[in-house]
């Protein structure tokens, strides 16, 4: 099995903002959780009436405590399935099934100063790092943006154990980050990190390339949910077997629902680790990815499967 | 079945030497009677019992005496092992892991007990004992990566990951096939690697890096390499060349056999919980040309091997010096006949 999983208990959920939930995950084979790195996510499988959905979601619990995992949910206006399902599906009780943890967005282990940058839900991540950094006496701040107070869920708990060191932009108080602001005047080993939606990691980045400012020195998680589309079908050429995409189901999903392993990590666009040949298409490749190059997307060689999708006649790719 | 352990050296009178049981456990690093660099990984699944691969980290008969030599190194040359102020959190991930692999392996060997951040060790086989608080490099003799790699078998490299590459920032590196962790301590994974011949152009280290940075939790994986040694000496280092160095002229036709080693390495890759680091096991085993002749699939896989391997590759592991003579050694287990694929004695 390529990717070993846990079995657990949903043991508390608790609303703390405006449309978010937070579920409280315990092993349910009474062992320890494996310790986790802050900035690491776990992939939460679930059983949608008979349909597997996978959904990564950072893991905000302290990276310390092996008793539980806890995870905080948006539910997305337009969902088309994962965050309905965690809202409205899941109960206290219920076993779920959760992946190891895998972290795409660790802290950087020789900067000077870390500046963390989040907009709503993506504040979760910055939980552990907090704590992490905080015990170990590290230099950081964090920047919040939410829409409103009601929706900024965690902040005065922040607040209340970081001060100074947490500052809060809420829209409807008509507060805005000033990146530049932020950005200029930073010091040789600063890295920033932000967790938001994708146009706002665009802003920051662009101001902070704009700068001057090294490529490794920004860090970045985004998961993009996949998005929905027309249904199609694509040949797995190795398999010898042609999958059904519908409408709200990713590629990647269809293709584990044929009992096919695929490498993944994120689900969301973003690592590349199901990266796939295209072998041959008619029709046009629609990337939502942001791993691809302009080049390698234009190329038409490559799609990942997990966010990409498909119009036109047929599609063959190498699995 | 119980450990015997040996009571051996790996310098001055070279007693080290393998039981029949340990050699039919070899990790015989052949599967095909030709050898090209590849990547060559597989998930780090348990093997079969009695196998080097049974355990995630092995204990075997030469454990005492290889922590014996391991100090005597380490008093004549600190250096050899170090660790970069960021990589604490990376030490104590390894200690970890080592303390709870070998108590669960080896319980009649090992012991941990575990009360909070309060931790009992217990390692029979070294007559320690200690209780420390995890998290708390006071409470340990050592730091944390040095404490417990004084108690397991193997070279161990920690390398951090960041700027989409990994780097040297932690090790304890006292038995090496000829490499210098006070060299290399700090250098990224494309610098480290850049004396190896051939394997650049073949693109492999492009590969490697790439699927290295996504190991994950939970996943470890292996791979062997190897390289030949004249006498069954553990620290080949580069600091210690004018000892070992010489000894590659006194291989004769009459002595091949108790002489030349093969010197396999069983390398693994374990991405740490709280640093996300890898931790990188290299482990060595030791065999002689005459405890090799004693399987004959081996002997003859290893004739067809040493006589079709590049040039370069036998300068660069060491031995193009000694190759005839380990050939000609060599030649009479080959009879030709077709191998099973696989490096399993039969």
């Amino acid at each position: 099995m390529i990717h070993p999983e846990i079995i657990v208990r949903v043991t508390d959920i608790a609303v703390v903002a405006e449309s978010v939930k937070q579920f409280t995950f315990e092993r349910v084979d009474g062992g320890s959780m494996p310790v986790f790195a802050p900035g690491a996510h776990i992939v939460v499988s679930m059983d949608d009436q008979g349909k597997l959905r996978r959904n990564p979601y950072s893991l905000m619990s302290s990276p310390s405590d092996t008793t539980s995992y806890q995870i905080s949910v948006l539910r997305v206006v337009e969902s088309r399935g994962g965050s309905a399902f965690m809202h409205e599906h899941v109960d206290v009780g219920d076993t779920m099934t959760i992946s190891h943890p895998i972290d795409l967005f660790p802290l950087h282990a020789t900067a000077k100063r870390h500046v963390l940058i989040a907009g709503g839900i993506g504040i979760t991540p910055f939980l552990p790092m907090m704590e992490v950094l905080n015990e170990s006496g590290q230099v950081f701040e964090l920047h919040y943006s939410m829409r409103s107070r009601r929706r900024g869920a965690f902040l005065s708990e922040l607040e209340r154990r970081y001060g100074s060191r947490v500052s809060a932009e809420v829209d409807d108080e008509g507060g805005r980050l000033d990146t530049r602001k932020l950005l200029i005047n930073q010091p040789l080993g600063t890295h920033i990190y932000v967790c938001a939606p994708l146009p706002m990691i665009d802003l920051v980045f662009g101001v902070a390339r704009e700068l001057g400012w090294a490529e490794e020195n920004l860090h970045r998680e985004v998961f993009l949910a996949p998005p929905a589309g027309s249904p199609f079908y694509t040949n797995l050429a190795k398999s010898g077997t042609t999958v059904y995409v519908a409408e709200h189901q990713s590629l990647l999903e269809s293709i584990e629902a044929a009992g096919i392993d695929v490498p993944y990590l994120c689900r969301g666009g973003a690592c590349g680790q199901c990266e796939t040949t295209v072998i041959d298409f008619d029709g046009q490749l629609m990337h939502h990815d942001i791993f691809l190059t302009d080049d390698e997307k234009v190329s038409g060689t490559k799609i990942m499967p997990c966010v990409s999708r498909f119009v036109g006649a047929s599609l063959t790719v190498e699995l | 079945m119980a450990i015997i352990f040996h009571d051996e050296t790996y310098r001055d009178d070279f007693s080290f030497h393998n039981s029949p049981e340990s050699i039919r456990r070899y990790p015989f690093p052949f599967h095909e009677d030709s050898y090209m660099y590849a990547i060559n990984m597989e998930n780090h699944l348990p093997g079969k019992p009695g196998s080097s691969y049974e355990h995630p980290i092995d204990v075997d008969e030469h454990y005492v005496s290889e922590m014996r030599d391991r100090a005597i190194v380490l008093n004549e040359d600190p250096k050899r092992c170090q660790a970069l102020p960021h990589m604490m959190a990376a030490q104590w991930d390894t200690l970890e892991l080592l303390m709870t692999n070998k108590a669960r392996s080896y319980p009649d060997l090992f012991t941990l007990e575990r009360n909070g951040d309060q931790w009992h060790w217990i390692n029979q086989p070294l007559g320690i004992d200690d209780t420390f608080v995890f998290g708390d490099q006071s409470t340990l003799p050592y730091e944390p990566m040095e404490y417990i790699t004084r108690q397991a078998q193997g070279d161990f490299c920690i390398v951090d990951q960041r700027n989409d590459t990994l780097w040297m920032d932690a090790g304890m590196v006292t038995c090496q096939a000829d490499w210098s962790l006070d060299f290399d301590i700090g250098m990224n994974f494309m610098e480290w690697h850049a004396p190896v011949p051939m394997a650049h152009e073949l693109g492999i280290f492009d590969r490697a890096l790439k699927f290295l940075m996504n190991v994950q939790q939970g996943r470890p994986v292996r791979r062997l390499n190897w390289t030949m040694t004249v006498n069954p000496r553990l620290d080949t280092s580069p600091e210690n060349y004018h000892k070992w160095g010489p000894d590659k002229t006194t291989v004769t036709a009459q002595n091949i056999g108790s002489k030349l080693h093969l010197r396999c390495e069983l390398q693994s890759f374990w991405r740490l919980p709280r640093s996300n680091a890898l931790l990188f096991p290299i482990r060595q085993y030791l065999i002689s040309l005459n405890d090799i002749a004693t399987i004959p699939k081996w002997a003859c896989r290893m004739h067809r091997v040493l006589t079709t391997i590049p040039d370069s590759i036998a300068e660069y592991k060491g031995f193009s010096r000694n190759r005839q003579l380990a050939l000609d050694f060599l030649a009479p287990f080959d009879d030709g006949r077709e191998l099973t694929l696989g490096g399993e004695p039969e």
